[in-house]
This record gives structure tokens, sequence and C-alpha cells, in this order.
């Protein structure tokens, strides 16, 4: 059976390299792709549109319907991971440990009254004892790598980068901060009704920009139109409502991308992780 | 100059993927494909796609890697075949 399917591979490989021999060579000026399309996007984009970089221009502008719904598919693998990941049972047992002594309790199921207060501290049944050098290292990283995805969103309409960039940067940096720190210290600090919050207003904000284009009178998505409400230079208004559409994916992307981590790493639990 | 570049990069890219499919560690897979996703963004930054790359570096290197760690981390780390 293996050697009948590797033999199916070597055919489709085979098949797909041969295929290969047809497509024009790289870079060719003449091929189909390069001779319609392209011309216009590379001479005309920047009086069209008054975005420097090309590659947004086209992603948020030209393809802006693609790119709306390219961010709906990402929500709903945020979605889907949520929902069938996501137990609500309670934890059969807990410990905690009295920070000062350093002694431990465990509390069976049954317990309510749980310790509280900062002399104790909820611990993860493997748990590894904290190291300083991580935790400062990334106390110190974390702000730096959050500003700078900030400044990708900010900045994607003059060099790479973009939306979707900034929001896995900042929410890699979140997933970080649970990963120096413990997952339930991420979790106090954002909720999960606020990630499942901005991971709907992001496709909310792209949709409402869309509509509000359509209520002034133009086409979804005709962000030229809105120089009708917002008081900036007619020729880059185009550029910031690229801009409000980028920080839409950017919100969208970092909620999801903090979803499915937490999802995956805790079982659907949200208490212990990495 | 450009050859040999894309040259090195393409060994490395198919050595990353041979081995991520025959190594039977899992914690190996995901480390050896985070390797992989990086050398595609060399790659892709070779050709001159840099909004690509930078995609690929921060995606397929960075958040998949520890998407796939963590899945470890909750199944298994040996695999059957």
């Amino acid at each position: 059976m293996r050697f009948i399917a590797l033999i199916i591979v070597f055919l489709c490989g085979g098949l797909l390299l041969y295929a290969t021999a047809d497509f024009p060579a790289w870079g060719d000026p003449n091929s189909p792709a390069n001779s319609y399309l392209s011309p216009h996007f590379i001479e005309k984009s920047i009086e069209e549109t008054g975005v420097p970089n090309l590659v947004t221009s086209v992603l948020a502008d030209y393809r802006g319907f693609d790119t709306m719904f390219e961010t709906a598919v990402v929500f709903c693998a945020g979605l889907a991971c949520f929902l069938l990941l996501r137990n609500y049972d309670r934890k059969e047992e807990n410990f905690y440990r009295h920070l000062p002594t350093g002694v431990i309790i465990q509390f069976k199921k049954g317990d309510k009254t749980l310790p509280v207060g900062k002399e104790f501290e909820h611990m993860d049944t493997e748990w590894v004892p904290y190291d300083l050098i991580i935790k400062t290292a990334c106390r110190i990283l974390i702000p730096f790598i959050q500003l700078y995805a900030l400044y990708v969103v900010a900045h994607g309409d003059f060099s790479p980068g973009g939306g979707f960039q900034g929001g896995v940067i900042f929410g890699s940096s979140l997933i970080l901060y649970a990963i120096a720190y413990n997952l339930r210290t991420l979790v106090q600090r954002i909720k999960e009704k606020m990630l499942g919050l901005f991971s709907a207003v992001g496709v909310l904000i792209y949709a409402g920009i869309g509509l509000i284009c359509m209520i002034l009178g133009g086409n979804f998505l005709d962000y030229g139109k809105l120089t009708q409400i917002l008081p900036f230079d007619p020729g880059h208004i185009r550029a910031y409502g690229m801009l409000g559409v980028e920080i839409g994916v950017g919100i969208t992307v970092m909620a999801v991308m903090v979803v499915i981590y937490v999802n995956i790493v805790s079982e659907g639990k949200h208490d212990e992780g990495l | 100059m450009h050859w040999q570049i894309d040259l090195i990069i393409l060994t490395f890219t198919i050595f990353c993927a041979l081995a991520a499919i025959t190594v039977k560690d899992l914690l190996s897979t995901a480390i050896l494909f985070g390797a992989y996703s990086f050398m595609m963004c060399l790659l892709w930054a070779v050709m001159g796609a840099v909004d690509v790359a930078f995609t690929e570096a921060s995606v397929g290197a960075g958040v998949s890697t520890v998407f796939f760690v963590a899945a470890v981390f909750r199944t298994g780390r040996r695999t059957k075949d």
C-alpha cells in the first residue's frame, strides 16, 4: 500500500514538474501576468491611491473586498478554535502555595473556600520555579515588541508590513507574556470576553468603513468618498482609509492569535499552560 | 552572486522539509518546520517579495511554531509512523 502511494506521489510530482516547464521565465516582462494588469498597478497606483507601497495599495484598495473576507476567515478560525476546544469544567484539584513559608495546600473539588490574598499563589500542577532572568528580560522586551507591532501597522502604506503582520507581532508579544509568566497572568490581564469582542470589532471596523463609503454615495470600500466627512487632503484620503482598514485587520488578527494559543495550550480550560 | 544564494537557501529548505517529515520526535518536527519557514522567508526576500517574506517570518516561523509546540505539549511527543 505504501509502495502504491509512493508511486502516485512520484507520478503527481513528475507531472507538476513537467507542467512548470510551460511557465514563463521568472521576471519575464512579456508573460501574461506582467503584460495587462501589472503595468496599470505599477504606473497608476500612486496617482490613483496616493500610497507608495504597491502591495498595500493592491491588497487594501484594488482588492479590498478580498482582504475583508480574509479577515473574516481569520475571525472564523478563532471562532472554530473556541467552539471546538473551550471547556468550562472546573479542575479536579487546585494547589496553592503560601509564599512566605513555601507550604503547598491542596484543594479537592468540593472546596469553595479557596485562599485569597497576596500571600497565596495559585500553582500549576507541573510547577516550574520562577526564573528571574526570563521574567525580567521579557518585561523589558514586550513593550518594544508591541511598539514595533504598532509601527508595522501604521507604516503599512509606506514600507513592507500592514495589519496582518502587525497583528501577528502584537499577538505573539502577548503569547510571550503568557510563556514567561504563566497562562493565568495573561488571562487575568486580558479577559476572554475582551478577546472575543476585539476579534469581532476588527472585522466590523473594516466592513463599517466600507459601509460609510457606500452611505456617502460611492461603491463599497471606495475610500475617495471619505473626503466629505474627514478634513484631510483629498490626495491622501485613500491612504487614510487604508490605514483604518489595516487597524481593523490588526485588531482581529491580534485577538485571534491569542484565542487560538490560549485554547490549544490549556485544552480549552484557560487555567494552566506552557 | 544571486544564484549561489538561491542555491544555498533552496538546499537548506529541501533539507529542512525532508527532515521535518522523517523525524520521529514531534517537537523536533515543530522546530524544523520553523526553520523551513525561515528559509522560505529568506527565499521570498531574495526574490524581492518583501511583504510576503515579512508575513512568512511572523506567521510561519513565529506564531505557527508556537502553536505546534503548544499542540505537542498537550498531546504527545512520539509519532507512530
